[in-house]
């Protein structure tokens, strides 16, 4: 018995160990792929001490065998498909549903010890007790709820309703919110009763929060509820009365908050700003009445653009998330190779938010096999473009905008963006005239060296591929 | 296995500190990586649904809301570290190869 209980602790020390190496490890280039792996092996090393824990106490049933199996089984399975079957593009959307998936575990986690762990066993429980409960329902229902509208929202499944940009939507989730804290105060005082109105309270509380939000803030607010779901585990934690799990969820709680500081930072956006302002854009009436018009615009053909491009010395791409959703990662890569056989210095400029998430621009042209050093970091490419032929722009917006730089009254104003109008000439590939993500209308469209050339980037660029070949580049010198 | 609140408190403090020491300064080509990787941690719940289960007797009931449970967590945990590796397998096949290169 002794024994058993010693080799258990031994077992979470090491995990405890191994995981602060992977995480502390995962925030370096060089050792995050070790580092990822060291993290799982820790993971294992747990489920292995809580088994060798509970063989040397209470030993676990034939019955007990058959549901870890089967649960553990189809979980994983799952997990496995989806990580193997989900596109690159689709990586922000597929860590959200990722996350809600733990928050739902710790969720249900707590309905079944206050439904089944509490009188039944004439075991009443103390305050602590009951707080961890009360935080791992309320925690883990909204990582849930706030997980998977994130994902729909990414996905395009749902969009921005009115309503919620109205001041309506504090009303409501101040309802919601209270909901919550009567059925939280409830569940408290009884341990029992109270119990599904702080579930629904706070479902609807974590849908309310996440559905105004933006899709150019989305990855904050992943990675806000990615700290959710390490509370509700360490919540979880008092719960079972397993100590690595505690350590475990306020690690990741913890570091989860810094990453959104340092999201938020990159963004030059408070994280209360995130949370409350609602989208970009439609907070302040004044640019959005104002000027949401486009006036002058300048228009052209993908052979105009090739043209341009032919005669370039130095051209700069500028990816956007349009570019992840047209999946023209590879067509794009095409045309820099041509362009890179006729002795045109070829670069991208990578926007730190640009995409759905940091870091997404950099993962999705990696896929396409662009040389790691032609990917330019914005304070990098900056100073470069005024000695710049021609950007493309492909499916960029807010991250180009200028308003940014120039427009005090703009929501943008202060956000660090590409200057990319520094540059003699620029292309801005783009499906249609709407707004960017964030609702903003964006002047660098405006501009008399920038022209828009209308259509799916995918399309435009093997268009574009074409044009340059028919011109010849990339054949001779 | 029991220990007190006191205890349980004090590892959660710990707990809390060393995840604000782990990370500082991250490159924004790792915020998704990272993130997906400590979501996977976050999974550690599965181990809360274990418990649940080895505790639950012959209650069928808590028996497979313990079994979804762990489903749920395992998800997330393979699940994410699996997607997590294969986001950084881009980078170091991109890095060794540059190494070669020149």
């Amino acid at each position: 018995m002794m024994d058993f209980a010693f080799l258990k602790y031994a077992i979470d020390l090491i995990a405890v160990l191994l995981l602060s190496l992977g995480i502390k490890g995962l925030s370096k280039v060089r050792s995050a792929r070790e580092a990822n792996r060291l993290a799982a092996i820790a993971m294992i090393l747990a489920v292995v001490a809580v088994i060798v824990d509970f063989l040397g106490s209470s030993g676990i049933s034939f019955y007990a065998w058959t549901w870890i199996i089967v649960g553990g089984l189809v979980g994983g399975l799952l997990g496995m498909v989806t990580a193997q079957k989900v596109p690159m593009t689709a990586m922000p959307e597929t860590v959200a549903l990722f996350n809600g998936c733990g928050g739902m575990s710790s969720l249900l986690v707590a309905i079944g010890v206050v439904l089944f762990l509490g009188d039944g066993e004439g075991k009443t429980f103390d305050l602590v007790e009951n707080i961890s409960l009360v935080v791992s329902v309320f925690v883990g229902a909204i990582t849930f709820s706030g997980s998977i509208v994130a994902m729909a929202k990414l996905q395009g499944w749902l969009s921005t309703p009115v309503w919620t940009q109205s001041k309506l939507r504090h009303a409501i989730n101040s309802g919601f919110a209270i909901l919550s804290l009567v059925g939280a105060i409830e569940l408290l005082l009884t341990g029992q009763s109270g119990l599904w109105l702080l579930v629904i309270g706070s479902s609807f509380l974590g849908i309310g929060v996440t559905l105004p939000i933006g899709g150019a803030d989305m990855p904050v607010v992943i990675s806000l509820l990615n700290s959710y779901s390490g509370v509700a585990a360490a919540a979880a934690g008092f719960v079972v009365q397993s100590q690595l799990l505690i350590v475990a969820g306020a690690m990741v709680g913890a570091a989860g908050l810094i990453l959104t500081q340092v999201m938020c930072n990159g963004m030059n956006r408070s994280l209360v700003s995130v949370l409350f302002g609602g989208a970009l854009g439609t907070g302040s009436s004044l640019t959005e009445s104002g000027s949401s018009e486009y006036i002058n615009i300048t228009s052209c053909s993908v052979e105009e653009c090739a043209l341009t491009i032919e005669a370039a010395e130095r051209v700069v791409f500028v990816p956007g998330y349009g570019l992840a959703v047209a999946q023209a990662q590879h067509t794009l890569r095409e045309v820099t190779r041509v362009l890179e056989a006729s002795g045109i210095d070829v670069c991208y400029a990578i926007h730190p938010v640009a995409g759905r998430m940091p870091g997404h621009m950099n993962v999705l042209l990696a896929e396409a096999d662009v040389p790691y050093e032609q990917l330019k970091e914005m304070d990098v490419v900056n100073p470069e473009f005024p000695a710049t032929d021609v950007v493309v722009v492909l499916g960029a917006n807010d991250v180009v905008n200028p308003q940014a730089k120039n427009d005090p009254n703009s929501p943008l104003y202060g956000m660090p963006v590409l200057d990319v109008c520094e540059a003699r000439t620029i292309f801005v590939v783009k499906r249609g005239m709407s707004a960017g993500y964030s609702g903003i209308k964006n002047d660098l469209f405006e501009r008399a060296n920038t022209s828009m050339v209308f259509g799916d980037a995918k399309k435009v660029l093997g268009d574009l591929l074409v044009e340059l070949k028919e011109l010849g580049v990339g054949r001779k010198s | 296995m029991e220990f007190s609140h006191t205890e349980a408190l004090w590892v959660l403090l710990l707990g809390s500190l060393l995840g604000l020491e782990l990370i500082g300064k991250v490159p924004p080509t790792l915020h998704t990586p990272l993130m997906s990787g400590a979501n996977a941690v976050s999974g550690i719940t599965m181990l809360a649904a274990l418990t649940l289960i080895v505790r639950a007797g012959d209650r069928m009931p808590l028996l497979i809301i313990g079994s979804i449970s762990l489903g749920f967590a395992l998800f997330n945990v393979i699940g994410g570290f699996l997607v997590t590796d294969r986001m950084l397998s881009m980078f170091s096949r991109k890095s060794s190869r540059n190494k070669g290169s020149r």
